[in-house]
């Protein structure tokens, strides 16, 4: 390199970078780690599965390879009615979340907890397992909640929690998550809500333990919606959800959003093949007011990808 | 350019590598702004080619951040390395063959990457949407070749000292590795929460601050000098800029994420940080400005030290929103609304795009020593550049300031979407002013190519008179 000068800049350099990126980078990742995860991060991490992108499992983000949430109001064993819970299923072969593969990010407490009595480390994914979310675990006196593997504390099988529960109960959250990012809602819909007006309006912002386990977390950047993190405690109408995803101008006639149709897939929930051309020229005759009433959007099938997205979203309260 | 390929080093002539990435880079930003115009059509028209997965904003929208970071100004940036860096080191390039192996797979790579997220193979983080393997192609067959052919041209060349721009080239495409490798590291090693997503982010802030700005501003040290035969008015400031790009760009990552649950002290300190970035930006447009005393004639009659002025011009806006954008005061109100948007055009289609303009025009006369075709044909791209980029970022920055005051209005949130209804047809209008100025930009390219009057050993393209 010639000149020694050049010599001194290019280890300066290599200073500089490297004091840059330790500052940066090393030193909040200690800060970030040391704060250990929340109620609704175990939920949330343990509905969407090991990755909401691409994935391994699921290369062309199509819902593969992920977890079924479901509302458990009988006791699976027994039958006798129960407050209703939620169970986080996981057939054998779908992957683990972070948490449950890598107990380390749950934090101190949660970890102990859910190694110990919730014995997670006995999963595993060739089998599947079952888990579910303790909110109230007692460690060194303190409260943290913990994930309990319920496959092997209460013997509850994958196959057997998913045959006792019908189709309503069933929501397909990971999937659903799937949606949200291959479609890049997030795009437009933040999933963070901001300061002043922001959290009155769309609710309180996450706190850092929600996203414990949580890839991609989807924040959003670039606002041209109204916000979704607390959407499900807003707006849980399935019926008003398909209309605006079919056709959001059906609801909101001013909303810049896109058609969500072709998630319907080709055929409705009797059966029935879908005639979207007709629909549309129906629809195109309503909002020149040619017609009185609106053509009605099919409902969908429950193994469509509409009915992960709208499960997913009514997930978020 | 298959024969260039399998040819030996010696028989490819001089300056192929840098044409064939500067008609590659002009052809992405030709797909880049029209994918950009569908887009914005959709936002303005929402009903327009809808029903069809492929063809839903969702799907497309990342495909035009891609086509124009990866596809126009990565490539422009190489068409400068691959010209800019044997000239300052009076030398040639070190291999021009693995310019040509390394355009070529850029293309091919690009074009299978962006196939890919198109049809929804996505990682779903911003800026680093394309999955982990697709990143390690990018690094290691995009990134790595080009810096080793930089970086052997600078350590090969005849000259002593190092100018400015190599300074930055070689530093720059460095840097973009390591950017590159770390950023993705969510994506390889799984990590999680709001570590995942402020690594994602410091990886969107580095592509921007330590590849785009540094090697955008360092095309302009070349090309002022070059054609106006001043020399560089400050080596000391030129100094302080290259050290400060490197300690006060890479360091405020943060700022991008300031209402997530971070640490408070890293928001701190990424504020102190991003204000003092107006250090290295009042270095670069103070010495660029400096260095044409008594030369501002060239500003009128040459178009690329126009496009150079231009750019240098516009990160004076740039830099002083960036710097100040970034403290909580103001963040809080223009974060996640339409002024980013139009800050990152202004980046990006302002600063960035007319330097790098500058360069490939510069570069395919010089290189194939052929004057420009048409002078008309190239004011109209420069006019309709200009003019579209304006209207763009004006308009989108006043649709950002209505989007801000949803945060302190309650009001429903359709009342802003009606509001900022008009803006977004604006944006669309001047996106598709960008779109037809470069496909005439190609035209001019390309004629200039074939028919351009010659320009003989020894002289440079503006001694020639225009004859169009």
């Amino acid at each position: 390199m010639a000149f020694r000068q050049y010599k001194v800049g290019v280890r300066m350099f290599g200073c500089a970078l490297g004091l840059s990126m330790m500052i940066t980078l090393y030193m909040p990742s200690l800060t970030i780690v040391s704060v250990g995860t929340t109620a609704i991060g175990l939920q949330k991490e343990l509905s969407y599965g090991r990755i909401s992108g691409f994935s391994v499992e699921d290369p062309f983000n199509l819902g593969w390879g992920k977890p079924v949430t479901v509302t458990l109001n009988k006791d699976p064993k027994t039958g006798r009615k129960i407050d209703p819970m939620h169970a986080y299923v996981y057939k054998a072969g779908v992957p683990f979340p972070s948490g449950i593969r890598h107990p380390r990010i749950l934090g101190i407490g949660s970890k102990d907890l859910s190694l110990g009595t919730g014995r997670i480390d006995q999963a595993s994914e060739a089998q599947g397992a079952v888990f579910i979310v303790n909110e109230e675990g007692d460690f060194n006196g303190k409260g943290y909640p913990y994930v309990e593997n319920a496959t092997a504390t209460r013997g509850w099988m994958p196959d057997q929690i998913l045959a006792a529960v019908d189709d309503s109960n069933k929501h397909y959250i990971g999937a659903g998550k799937i949606m949200f990012v291959r479609e890049q809602c997030w795009w437009c819909h933040t999933l963070l809500p901001e300061q002043t007006q922001d959290w009155q309006y769309f609710g309180i912002p996450p706190r850092l333990g929600d996203f414990n386990g949580e890839s991609p977390t989807a924040f959003g950047s670039d606002r041209k919606a109204p916000d979704l993190m607390h959407v499900g405690s807003r707006n849980s109408s399935r019926e008003w959800l398909m209309m605006h995803f079919f056709n959001p101008r059906l609801v909101q006639p001013h909303s810049i959003m896109p058609r969500f149709d072709y998630l319907w897939g080709t055929v409705d929930v009797d059966g029935d093949p879908i005639d979207f051309a007709k629909w549309r020229t129906e629809y195109t005759e309503y909002a020149e007011g040619k017609r009185v009433y609106p053509p009605e959007v099919p409902e969908y099938h429950p193994d469509t990808e509409i009915r992960y997205l709208i499960d997913y979203v009514l997930s978020l309260k | 350019m298959v024969k260039y390929l399998f040819a030996r080093n010696e028989d490819i002539p001089a300056g192929t590598a840098a044409i064939y990435f500067g008609f590659s880079s002009i052809i992405w930003f030709i797909i880049g702004t029209g994918l950009g115009s569908f887009n914005a059509a959709k936002l303005a028209f929402p009903d327009w080619v809808t029903g069809s997965e492929m063809f839903a904003f969702g799907h497309m929208r990342q495909v035009h951040v891609h086509a124009v970071i990866f596809g126009w100004i990565s490539m422009a940036f190489a068409m400068a390395m691959m010209y800019i860096t044997p000239a300052l080191g009076n030398t040639k390039l070190w291999s021009e063959k693995l310019g040509v192996w390394n355009c070529f797979l850029w293309n091919f790579g690009l074009s299978l990457t962006l196939t890919l997220l198109w049809i929804g193979m996505t990682s779903g983080r911003e800026y680093t949407d394309f999955p982990w393997f697709l990143d390690l192609y990018i690094l290691f067959l995009m990134v790595v070749p080009l810096g080793i052919n930089v970086w052997m041209t600078i350590i090969h060349r005849r000259t002593q000292g190092i100018y400015t721009t190599n300074w930055f080239f070689g530093t720059g495409v460095f840097m973009v590795g390591i950017v590159v490798l770390v950023g993705n590291l969510p994506e390889y090693f799984q990590l999680t929460g709001l570590t995942e997503a402020y690594l994602t982010w410091w990886h969107a802030h580095n592509i921007l601050g330590l590849w785009i700005t540094p090697v955008a501003a360092a095309i302009a040290y070349y090309t002022i000098p070059k054609i106006t035969g001043n020399p560089l008015y400050s080596h000391r400031i030129g100094h302080v800029h290259f050290w400060s790009i490197v300690v006060f760009y890479s360091t405020p990552a943060a700022h991008h994420i300031m209402s997530s649950p971070l640490p408070e002290w890293l928001k701190s300190f990424a504020s102190v940080e991003g204000v003092l970035i107006l250090v290295p930006a009042i270095a670069f447009v103070s010495n660029l400005l400096l260095t044409m005393t008594g030369k501002w004639h060239y500003f009128v009659e040459n178009i690329e030290v126009r496009f150079t002025i231009v750019g240098v011009l516009l990160a004076i806006p740039l830099n002083m929103q960036g710097g100040f954008q970034q403290t909580r005061s103001i963040n809080w109100y223009i974060h996640g609304t339409g002024w980013i948007v139009a800050h990152a055009h202004l980046a990006l289609l302002g600063f960035s795009t007319f330097l790098e303009a500058a360069a490939v025009y510069y570069g395919i006369q010089t290189i194939l020593r052929r004057k420009l075709y048409s002078l008309s044909l190239a004011n109209f791209h420069f006019w309709f550049l200009l003019i579209g980029f304006c209207t763009y970022w004006i308009s989108i920055t006043i649709a950002g300031l209505i989007q801000g005051a949803a945060k302190i209005y309650e009001v429903p949130y359709i009342d802003v979407v009606i509001a900022e209804h008009p803006y977004m047809i604006a944006r669309w209008v001047g996106g598709t002013m960008v779109f037809t100025g470069n496909v005439v930009w190609l035209i001019n390219m390309w004629m200039t190519a074939r028919e351009g009057t010659v320009i003989p050993e020894g002289r440079m393209p503006h001694e020639l008179a225009y004859e169009r």
